[in-house]
């Protein structure tokens, strides 16, 4: 290429940016996707979004009016995980257990006391199995608070200490058990495709909808500048997105970034450049603005919340939809947005993942460059 | 009278026929609901299994294996390796090859037998500290058997205290049984409001609103021909996720239908009428499709589908009240899994009801006074 | 420009063809084996009916569809192989020219000018010519979307221009423009052929643009019937063309039509209260007849009509079930004093009319007049401001819904449901209207009987050709024996045979007694109506019966003044005094 034919070629493109800057600024449902959106996503996952489990409300039912039942039931009510209404009467509980103003009951039957110094009392966990996630966490913290009260009982002399297995765990890279430490991935892969793939995925097909490119076609203008004229300002608005949600994930959930910012950007940079690529093609190739809306949301935003190990994790999962999610750009990129921000610059778990994404990357936009011709039907 | 329902029913025919007589829009409204309830049915599962786990065994006792056993044999873990040094478990981590690393010490079986406490580290792999808090959950529940059993077998009388659980209305705790039947409102809900915010913007942009407004129909009455086929769509849709539940995941149904479709029929008319209002302030389908999307996405987040409500903050509870969909789920699960009757569900369905008659009511006016 | 002939074709396509397949799986030929030649340095005209093929031509030389056979080189360059370099060298201006609504007119051209890559001083020396070729000047940073449509097109054409093509190819490019602007169009259209040597080639249905061209090409489904100058055409009418006076107490759009039954003639229009027709044979003409010259349409209705004898338009002659029932002495539609004001701008300023029963009432007026406006206030789809307004006794803002079964309205752009069939349409508003069962079925029936839309019953609305979803607008807007019509620029975009059509349609209705308000940018057409009322700025400027309105165009030795010239004089002496009024301290 000559250097006259590339300064007209630049000339085009950034012409073709800015018509397209100016197109995008002017339209108040873009700025809604594109501005109002990630600062709500922000908002509702630093604070309404959480899967800690606090002051779960609980009945603890106490059948038995002995020192010892009550000593346990007030370790309930002391607990920060719970919030324990203590009754005696266990039609009441269930009734609260029906409209669901309690998740769980614990019961001390009548004969508590009896039993617990013959060695054979027992302590009834009943929990709302609706929400199994949560419901299991309630039996585990009970378990706990339990076990704790016999611990204590043992510690001031009741029983004799017993040689057993104790465990220590350790939770690494999330010592606090701090929720938003994964929602983070999570936030920022919804962002990134929001952006990336549900803007562009109205801007071709709008054009061919609205006749636009018809006369723009007839003009020295290469099929190749239009779709990069097409990126760039949804990849400026997206890399906005990314910087913002870094703000965002230091400063107000304070959540660590122990990898390089430069090892972030560039597999966010990928990521971006998949989920553009994404978008384009499905509107360049449906030409409706109708269809590819909802070819995109079913492709990208659904998958990108349940199939990328953000929330639920891949390996749990049966083997077919597993591979159905070896095919979604988002799970690679949540592998290393949690890598990247708790654990730090693993290359070993860099390396394949962003890989991927560049493979993705390459052929998506080689499809997206096949599609797009300058050809009416 | 007559002629008015006449009018809104030959609406609701048009209508159906210009969704379903093309080919491509007839697969995006069917296809995608069902599909989508079969994947997310089993990706979207907190239950784990065949949880990568690796050991690192410095005892290599008796007990020491008796414990790993039982460990490789519930079926909730795998050994993916067999760690020699300490200084490998940060690789096994980091590189994800493993979830968590169990450690056993090498005084392991000579403390237990002398009756003093045997300590086994384990590490957890915390990016998603959720399925790690939950696959720790697991291994403390192994090594409470292992211990009961053990301290049967040593001869020791059994814990003063038992601890008997027992889970309501999903007696193994799947988040499969919970997901799915939320699904029904989830799924239905992001179409129904779409079709809806679309079809009176398409209209418009086609310029067949002004064609239909100089014939004798009534605001109201292409408000019920907007409304019904969204709704039929949405039933038909919902409908289908039920069937899904009921019979390919063979989630017990506890419920009566009658309260079911109830339930779902003030949710649709709800979803519904928020469409319209959305439709009847936009002017072209990109808007209508760009801001459904803006009121769906924190509808769904604040829906308590991924994450429990009562997590959130109060003001965040206060805004759950205008979502359609928080009620529909609870709706949805309460009757599939619980079976409660219309009784209980009367602080579900009062505010979908509000809902409804809010924005339909919103609507009307707008299309009566915005019809510029 | 004589010389010009000799040199290199600008276009030459020869035995081009190109078949699309509709979705009912038939293959329709759109171009059937073109050889033409466009010389260098000439205004040539495609011409033809809809579905001719004139569309798909352009497309091919622009390098936007591959053709299915033939050769085609534009400026000597194979298209088909290198479509980009073609490109880099025409200027392109498609029948719906895509300006982008959302940038200013300023942006738009800028946009272009990079595209072409103009670089900033050649900017500075074109940007004031094409300001003033188009007087674009005082909107520059004017939305494009907020342009009239008249503007809209101009700026289409400045940017297609902006870039000094070598070949300028417009497609419709008067398309809904109204005559004024028109005229502006076409002056600088002739400039540039005149002055820069642009060779131009422009589809048109207007047959007297292709008149002011140096050749015209005459397609029809897809084949070229005549080609060369506009005079040859011309010619094939000649001595078969002659005026005549309707007898007294006769409208000339009743002689017309029964003219148009008449086997042997070929064509008939009303013109200035006579009625021009072109007879099939030479000295055929009968008394009070007098001769005039052809002019292009007459020799492309004759050859048309040579090549599809069985076209007729008589079956275009249609019968209500039961004429309508009327009071002739009471005004149908009364409109006194009615104002519309959007913001501060009064798109529809204290205009008055009356219209009385059986009539065929004309609103003409350029883009931007107020038109559609009143259309949309007469029709009840917008609130008046001040003023009262009376449509068969009603007010259709107010009334109850069931005073709109008087009614029939045809948008002014194809407003029916395009997934739906053909039928399924005609259903819809017949059930719309509250026709159900033996009444519904009976009105559909008639409604595919009368309007010919037998054959494509079946098919979805949004594929028909347009000509017609056209018959399909009236069709659904008539099923409910209104006593008014509403047409809103019903014939922009259609071809002189569709045109016809249409007002055999239109005549005939009036004739049984349904009251017609229509909107129009051919002034012709004016000539169909009872009576005419010309609006620009929101104001009646001029009101009266075709011949009254004629009477206002200035004395011209030349020729007999028409209606267009009237228009114009009366739109542009109204716009000079609101300037000096503006401009008066």
């Amino acid at each position: 290429m000559t250097s006259v034919s590339r300064n007209a070629a630049l000339r085009r493109v950034s012409a073709l940016v800015r018509k397209e800057a100016y197109q995008l600024v002017r339209d108040p449902s873009s700025i809604a996707i594109g501005v109002v959106m990630p600062v709500l996503l922000i908002l509702l996952f630093g604070y309404a979004l959480s899967l800690d489990v606090k002051a779960v409300p609980v009945a603890v039912v106490l059948e038995d009016t002995s020192p010892a039942a009550s000593e346990l039931a007030a370790g309930f009510r002391l607990s920060p995980y719970f919030d324990a209404e203590i009754l005696t009467s266990m039609p009441r509980a269930e009734e609260l257990m029906l409209d669901r103003r309690v998740d769980g009951i614990i019961r001390l039957r009548s004969e508590f006391s009896r039993r617990l110094a013959s060695g054979d009392a027992a302590v009834q966990i009943l929990v709302h199995g609706s929400d199994a996630n949560r419901a299991r966490i309630i039996e585990a913290y009970a378990e706990g608070a339990i076990g704790q009260w016999a611990d204590q009982r043992s510690a001031e002399g009741y029983a004799a200490p017993e040689g057993a297995v104790t465990l220590q765990s350790r939770m690494w890279f999330n010592e606090a058990d701090d929720s938003h430490y994964f929602l983070v991935p999570g936030l920022i892969v919804l962002i990134m495709t929001l952006i990336g793939a549900f803007l562009t995925t109205l801007v071709m097909a709008r054009e061919w909808e609205r006749g636009t490119f018809e006369a723009m076609f007839v003009t020295p203008v290469r099929s190749g500048e239009i779709l990069l004229s097409k990126m760039i300002p949804y990849f400026v608005l997206g890399i906005g997105g990314l910087v913002l949600c870094i703000l965002a994930a230091k400063f107000l959930f304070q959540v660590p970034l122990r990898g390089s910012v430069l090892v972030l950007a560039g597999v966010s940079t990928l990521y971006l450049l998949v989920s553009l690529a994404i978008g384009l093609l499905v509107s360049s190739a449906t030409k409706s603005q109708f269809v590819s809306s909802m070819v995109t949301l079913v492709v990208t935003f659904l998958p990108a919340m349940m199939l990328s190990g953000f929330l639920f994790d891949l390996r749990s999962m049966p083997d077919l939809v597993r591979w159905i999610s070896y095919a979604l750009p988002a799970r690679y990129y949540v592998a290393l947005l949690q890598t990247i921000f708790l654990t730090g610059d693993i290359w070993p778990v860099i390396w394949p993942n962003a890989g991927m994404l560049a493979g993705m990357a390459a052929i998506l936009l080689a499809a997206t460059r096949a599609v797009t011709r300058k050809r009416l039907a | 009278m007559l002629a008015s329902l006449l009018r809104i029913a030959a609406l609701i025919r048009k209508e159906l026929l210009a969704i379903l007589s093309d080919p491509r829009s007839r697969a995006t409204i069917f296809l995608p609901p069902v599909l989508q309830c079969l994947i997310f049915g089993y990706a979207a599962t907190y239950d784990l299994n065949d949880v990568p786990y690796a050991v690192l065994d410095q005892d290599h006792s008796v007990a020491s294996h008796e414990l790993l056993a039982r460990l490789d044999g519930s079926g909730v873990f795998a050994r993916v390796a067999d760690l020699t040094r300490a200084a490998d478990i940060a690789s096994v981590i980091d590189e994800r090859q493993a979830l968590l690393v169990v450690q056993i010490g090498q005084d392991f079986e000579r403390n237990l037998a002398a009756g003093r406490n045997a300590n086994v580290q384990v590490i957890a792999d915390g990016r998603n500290s959720n399925t790690a808090g939950t696959a720790l959950g697991y291994v403390s529940a192994i090594v409470d058997a292992f211990n009961a059993d053990w301290a049967a077998a040593h001869g020791a009388a059994s814990p003063p205290l038992r601890v008997v659980t027992r889970a309501w209305y999903n007696p193994n705790l799947e988040t499969r049984w919970n997901m799915v039947p939320a699904l029904i409102g989830t799924l239905t809900m992001l179409q129904t409001l779409l079709l809806t915010a679309m079809s009176v913007a398409r209209e418009r942009e086609q310029g067949t609103f002004d064609q239909l407004l100089v014939t004798p129909f009534r605001p109201a009455e292409i408000m019920f021909g907007k409304a019904i086929p969204s709704m039929i769509i949405g039933t038909i849709q919902a409908s289908s996720i039920l069937l899904v539940a009921q019979f390919w995941f063979r989630i017990p149904f506890e419920g009566s239908y009658f309260t079911l479709y109830t339930g779902l029929g003030l949710f649709l008319l709800a979803a519904v009428g928020i469409g319209l209002m959305l439709s009847s302030v936009v002017a072209t389908m990109q808007q209508a499709m760009l801001y459904s999307f803006v009121l769906l996405m924190p509808f769904t987040l604040l829906s308590g589908l991924a994450t429990p409500l009562s997590n959130m903050p109060a003001i965040f509870q206060y805004l759950t009240l205008i979502d359609p969909l928080r009620f529909a789920i609870d709706i949805a699960q309460r009757v599939y899994l619980e079976g409660v009757g219309l009784g209980r569900l009367g602080h579900d369905l009062w505010p979908l009801a509000i809902i409804a008659a809010v924005t339909l009511t919103g609507a009307s006016w707008m299309f009566r006074h915005g019809i510029e | 420009m004589s010389e010009a002939g000799e040199a290199a074709p600008a276009v030459l396509a020869r035995a081009l063809r190109k078949s699309f397949r509709r979705e009912t799986g038939e293959t329709v030929a759109a171009l059937d084996g073109v050889s033409l030649a466009v010389r260098p340095g000439t205004l040539a005209a495609l011409v033809g009916p809809d579905g001719a093929g004139k569309t798909t031509l352009i497309r091919l030389i622009a390098g936007l569809m591959l053709a299915d056979t033939g050769t085609l080189a534009v400026l000597g360059i194979d298209v088909a192989a290198d479509p980009q370099a073609a490109q880099d060298r025409i200027g392109y201006m498609p029948q719906k020219f895509g300006l982008y609504e959302d940038l200013s007119v300023q942006e738009n051209l800028d946009l272009y000018a990079d595209l072409h890559g103009i670089d900033t001083a050649e900017r500075a020396q074109r940007y004031p010519d094409l300001f003033a070729m188009t007087a674009l000047g005082a909107f520059k940073t004017r939305l494009a979307g907020r342009l009239s449509g008249g503007m809209k097109q101009k700026l289409g054409l400045a940017c297609t221009l902006i870039g000094s093509p070598a070949l300028l190819l417009l497609d419709e490019p008067t398309v809904g423009v109204d005559p004024l602007s028109r005229r502006e169009l076409w002056e600088i259209i002739r400039h540039l052929v005149d002055q820069q040597h642009l060779t131009v080639l422009l589809s048109t249905s207007y047959l007297d643009e292709a008149e002011h061209c140096h050749d015209a090409f005459v397609l029809r489904e897809g084949k070229v019937l005549a080609q060369g100058r506009p005079a040859a055409v011309s010619a094939l009418a000649d001595g078969r063309v002659f005026r005549v006076m309707p007898p007294p107490g006769q409208a000339a759009r009743d002689l017309q039509a029964r003219l148009l039954d008449d086997p042997r003639v070929v064509d008939a229009v009303p013109e200035g209260g006579r009625v021009r027709l072109v007879r099939a044979a030479r000295d055929d003409s009968g008394r009070d007849e007098q001769p005039v010259s052809a002019r292009f349409e007459d020799g492309f209705m004759t050859l048309l009509k040579e090549r599809q004898p069985a076209a007729s338009f008589a079956a275009a002659a249609m019968k209500l079930d039961r004429p309508i029932a009327r009071d002739d002495t009471m005004p149908v539609i009364r409109v006194h004093d009615l104002v519309r004001k959007f913001g501060d701008f009064s798109a529809v300023d204290h205009v008055s009319f009356e219209v009385r029963p059986g009539e065929i009432f004309g609103l003409l007026g350029p883009n931007g007049a107020g038109k559609t406006t009143t259309f949309r206030m007469l029709c009840g789809l917008l609130p008046a401001t001040s003023g009262t307004l009376d449509v068969a006794g009603f007010d259709l803002r107010r009334a109850r819904a069931s005073a709109r079964q008087r009614i029939g309205y045809v948008a002014q752009k194809f407003a029916l449901y395009g997934q739906l069939t053909v039928k399924q349409n005609l259903e819809f508003f017949a059930s719309a209207y509250g026709l159900e069962r033996a009444a519904k079925r009976q009105r559909v029936a008639w409604a595919i009987e009368q309007f010919e839309l037998r054959p494509l019953m079946h098919l979805a609305s949004g594929q028909l050709p347009g000509g017609f979803k056209q018959r399909l607008a009236m069709a659904a807007a008539l099923l409910h024996e209104p006593e008014i019509l509403f047409l809103d620029e019903p014939t922009s975009g259609a071809d002189p045979l569709a045109r016809r059509e249409f007002w055999r349609r239109i005549t005939a209705l009036a004739s049984q007694g349904v009251t017609v308000v229509v909107t129009t940018h051919f002034m012709e057409e004016a000539e169909y109506c009872d009576r005419i009322a010309i609006l620009d700025g929101g104001r009646i400027l001029a009101q009266g019966t075709p011949a009254e309105v004629r009477g206002l165009a200035p004395p011209s030795v030349e020729r007999e003044a028409d209606m267009e010239d009237a228009f114009i004089a009366v739109v542009a002496q109204a716009r000079d005094r609101a300037h000096a009024v503006a401009g008066a301290p």
